[in-house]
């Protein structure tokens, strides 16, 4: 007899039937009907300065409207910035809404109006009279770049550039083949489809039952608890769906601030939604510089490496990401240095966006590494192997696992790399100039400390609860196949509950953690509720299962089995009769394992090979083709992780040809804030993604083998599909996004004009 | 400052809805969007509000058998018209609509927000026969924005579909 596999077989997501028919509530589905005020954000419309009067009477007047607040009437909240603090945010000075007169940035929020309907609240919000006083702001980067500086207080959980080895500069000057240039990332906007959003419900004993767009509902609990002064019970966060977020709902946004002010002041349920423009006001990707030098030996080897990145932040945080680091972690050179800077500039604080920091190290780093092989005369596939490294040099560990060149054999086989010409502007077809690019990628394989509960009961029926969120990874359903499988059930057995602060905590869900550290307290949970199981089905003497070790017995198909003597089987309903419960709940954690994590490295890698068309004479890019390999360790299920990755490529694609938020300089804002002329990419931009997983045995990463897939598949993307236009055009475009003017040569590079 | 604007609430006006087979006799404000009503009135919160601007598609709703963005139809402006949501797509018994299905089956979907929309899309281009090559689907389903990337699986599910019924 087998037992029956989950792990590792594709499955359909189990929460899809709720997705395909409406039934899945998100932030705003809650609380509809005439019980709840609706409130609406008015922002600021200077960059820097401060509002010099503020005159809310005729918004007052709209019948419907029941309050407007500001900074001259907001009810008492925290004194101190420290109170504001949140689970993951960057040193600084957290925004403090409607705080006072100051204004910091662009779309800071400077009145909340509530009112008995959302159409109410937005049309008072147009009758609030603000007079400012402008200050100068300065919101270019490049113009900052010489103020550059060296965040005083790392951030916690981002690993700051290591100490240069030997020198690079001396190894530079004397390497034989020398490649040194700079790349530019434009910032960008994290805009999922679901726009933030706050409803409160405010029960008659006063208590709060917090809706929030957030990625962990303990996040929001601990924010709310620390701003509002209120106890541990009086809060509770409910957010089961979340429409999407990488890294925009990591840290709570002032709309969560400002509908639980509102609520406690009116004593009314509130619910607030942002416009999409204000989406355009919390969070972004920082546009970031990077400058790289490449020094090699006639044969290809690296001989020294230096990359420095300097990104934007905010005037209040020092926002800081991993962008030079990878460099050295893929490619192995003696001389190294690595350095990663801030300008400061009058915007919001950026935010993690999917794999901070590591797709813009990639862009420059794989485009260097391209131009490199393009001067030795190369293929850039194999000076890339001719450099890798099985050793972390940037942590000096060994790697838990690294099957890189597994997956990149698997993808170039797919591909058909091997027939690719060497020269660009080889390959034609019609008025489509063709070119084929790649690039490595890489990303933390990282476990969080989680905690998770799983009930059973006589029926069979499981439950499993684990406060982080499912943002549309697939969180869901990778736990239920692991409850199945541990506890040998149909997965239509198995009920998970996810994004609730009275579930067992948990941290937000982010940097492709969650399916390693959930998934391994799930398990954990599972292998202490089998223990109890088997000792409940021990209870009496007749027991077939006397004598028998939880290692000897297998749970399947709602019985557990004694592996030996398959027909010495007790079955579920029996052993939960003479236990005599009508339900056994266990608790399981996890956790990093610092032994583990002193010794060893952990990260998953990628090769993306990408196909890309140009229209010789309108400069239209199409990639038509990618090939996505990754290594990852275990693979829990094919179908949502190969969704994930094709994501990541979607991202990719977007972040190389389409994505930018553009600031006008004079008015210190972004001027493109809404999604007609923020582009992402829609389905004509798609076209045919192949996802390959190589084989990777890895325990030391997480107990599951589990390494997780949320950002590896846009990390080399866009170096990718530049590599692919620079091989089909022959022009190489270092500044993203590529759009037209960039690929025709018509623009020129902003790094260089200065 | 906007002179024109003066602090007094909207005109209400009287509505007749059928909404998933079920008629509704409604008095609005008349700057009520299709999209409100359906959301805050009638309490069907499938229809998703994305950007309430008509670029994202979240909130594509069946209005008398053309797929619209309902957060640009004035309620007011479509009094005695049929409209079909998400939550209508499946039949009364709960069997779900050949596309429903197919989206589940090809994983047509990640954080699900845009799933409404990208349904009522996908349901009237079968119907409106805008499904017979790949290329047609991308581009007559390009209203409608995912940004969890599933838009390789939105097309086999739709195309599948468009296979099955001979429109493909």
């Amino acid at each position: 007899m087998m037992h029956h596999p989950l792990i590792g077989t594709p499955q359909d997501r189990v929460d899809g039937r709720a997705k395909v028919t409406g039934a899945a509530r998100y932030v705003a589905d809650f609380e509809t009907g005439a019980e709840v005020l609706h409130a609406h954000v008015l922002n600021s419309a200077i960059a820097t300065g401060r509002i010099r009067r503020i005159d809310t009477s005729r918004a007052l007047a709209v019948p419907g409207v029941v309050e407007v607040f500001t900074h001259e009437n907001r009810p008492r909240t925290a004194w101190f910035s420290s109170a504001y603090k949140d689970d993951v945010g960057p040193p600084g000075k957290p925004l403090r809404p409607l705080y006072d007169a100051s204004i910091a940035y662009s779309g800071e929020p400077v009145a909340l109006v509530v009112a008995e309907s959302y159409e109410t609240a937005r049309y008072a919000a147009n009758l609030i009279e603000v007079e400012y006083e402008a200050k100068p702001h300065e919101t270019d980067l490049l113009k900052q770049l010489p103020n550059s500086y060296v965040p005083k207080k790392r951030r916690s959980g981002i690993n700051p550039p290591p100490r240069p080895k030997g020198s690079a500069a001396s190894a530079l000057e004397n390497a034989p083949v020398k490649h040194v240039a700079r790349y530019l990332i434009a910032a960008e906007h994290h805009n999922p489809m679901e726009t933030h959003a706050t409803t409160v419900i405010r029960e008659a004993d006063g208590k709060l039952l917090i809706h929030d767009k957030i990625q962990g509902a303990y996040a929001t609990k601990h924010y709310v608890c620390s701003v509002f002064g209120l106890s541990e019970d009086a809060v509770r966060v409910v957010s089961p769906f979340i429409g999407g977020a990488f890294g925009s709902g990591l840290r709570p946004h002032y709309q969560l601030f400002l509908a639980v002010m509102a609520a406690m002041a009116l004593e009314r349920s509130v619910k607030l939604v942002l416009t999409r423009d204000q989406q355009f006001t919390i969070a972004h990707r920082p546009e970031t510089w990077n400058e790289i030098a490449l020094g090699a030996k006639p044969d290809g080897t690296l001989s020294a490496i230096r990359h420095k990145a300097v990104g934007s932040t905010s005037r209040y945080e020092d926002y800081q990401e991993a962008v030079v680091n990878w460099t050295n972690l893929l490619y192995s050179a003696p001389d190294v240095e690595l350095e990663y800077e801030l300008v400061q500039l009058d915007i919001e604080t950026p935010s993690d966006m999917r794999a901070p920091g590591a797709p813009l190290g990639a862009f420059a780093a794989e485009s260097a590494m391209d131009e490199l092989a393009e001067k030795l005369g190369v293929d850039p596939l194999a000076l890339r192997l001719h450099n890798d490294t099985q050793i972390d040099e940037v942590m000096n560990k060994y790697h838990t696992s690294k099957e890189l060149r597994a997956a990149c054999q698997l993808g170039a086989e797919r591909f058909g790399w091997r027939h690719r010409p060497l020269a660009p502007r080889s390959m034609r077809q019609g008025r489509e100039l063709i070119g084929w690019g790649l690039a490595f990628g890489a990303w933390e394989a990282q476990m969080q400390k989680h905690a998770a509960r799983v009930m059973l009961d006589a029926e069979g029926h499981c439950t499993v609860g684990v406060a982080t969120a499912d943002l549309g990874t697939g969180t869901y359903t990778i736990l239920a196949q692991i409850a199945a499988e541990a506890l040998g059930l149909s997965m239509n057995k198995v009920t998970v509950l996810l994004g609730d602060s009275a579930l067992p905590q948990a941290p937000v869900s982010g940097g492709s953690w969650t399916a390693a550290s959930a998934g391994s307290a799930v398990h954990d949970a599972c292998a202490r509720l089998k223990a109890e199981l088997l000792l409940a089905a021990q209870t009496r003497n007749d027991s077939p299962l006397v004598g028998a070790k939880l290692e000897e017995v297998m749970f399947d198909r709602e019985r557990i089995v004694l592996m030996r003597d398959p027909m010495r089987a007790v079955s579920l309903q029996a052993a939960f009769a003479a236990g005599g419960r009508p339900r056994i709940v266990a608790d399981g954690q996890a956790g990093p394992d610092q032994l583990t994590q002193l010794r060893y490295s952990s990260h998953t890698h990628s090769a993306v090979f990408v196909e890309a068309r140009v229209d010789e004479e309108l400069g239209q890019v199409r990639v038509t083709r990618v090939v996505s390999a990754v290594a990852a360790g275990r693979i829990l299920n094919p179908k949502t992780a190969r969704s994930q990755v094709v994501g990541g490529v979607v991202w990719g694609i977007g972040m190389a040809l389409h994505e930018e938020a553009m600031p006008d300089h004079n008015l210190g804002r972004w001027m493109n804030h809404n999604i007609a002329e923020y582009h992402i990419p829609v389905h004509a931009d798609i076209h045919e993604i192949d996802v390959i997983f190589a084989e990777e045995k890895d325990l030391l990463t997480s107990p599951l083998g589990v390494k997780g897939l949320g950002e590896i598949g846009i990390v080399g993307t866009a170096a990718a599909v530049a590599n692919a236009v620079w091989h089909a055009t022959g022009r190489r475009v270092r500044e993203l996004p590529m759009t037209i003017d960039k690929v025709l040569g018509l623009t020129p590079a902003r790094t260089e004009a200065r | 400052m906007p002179d024109d604007l003066s602090p007094r609430g909207p005109e209400t006006v009287a509505l007749s809805l059928t909404v998933n087979g079920t008629s509704h006799s409604l008095h609005i404000p008349v700057w009520t969007t299709l999209l409100d009503l359906l959301r805050e009135g009638l309490g069907l919160t499938g229809s998703k509000k994305g950007c309430d601007h008509g670029q994202c598609g979240a909130c594509t709703v069946i209005l008398d058998g053309k797929r619209v963005n309902s957060c640009l139809v004035l309620a007011a402006s479509r009094d005695g018209s049929e409209v079909r949501t998400v939550e209508g797509l499946a039949s009364p018994d709960g069997a779900l609509h050949p596309l429903q299905e197919a989206f589940i089956k090809h994983d047509a979907f990640q954080c699900g927000y845009c799933t409404p929309g990208q349904l009522c899309s996908g349901v009237a281009l079968l119907e409106e026969g805008h499904t017979r090559t790949e290329e047609e689907i991308r581009e007559w389903m390009s209203g409608n924005l995912c940004r969890c990337g599933a838009y390789p699986n939105i097309l086999a599910a739709i195309l599948e579909v468009a296979r099955k019924e001979g429109r493909a």
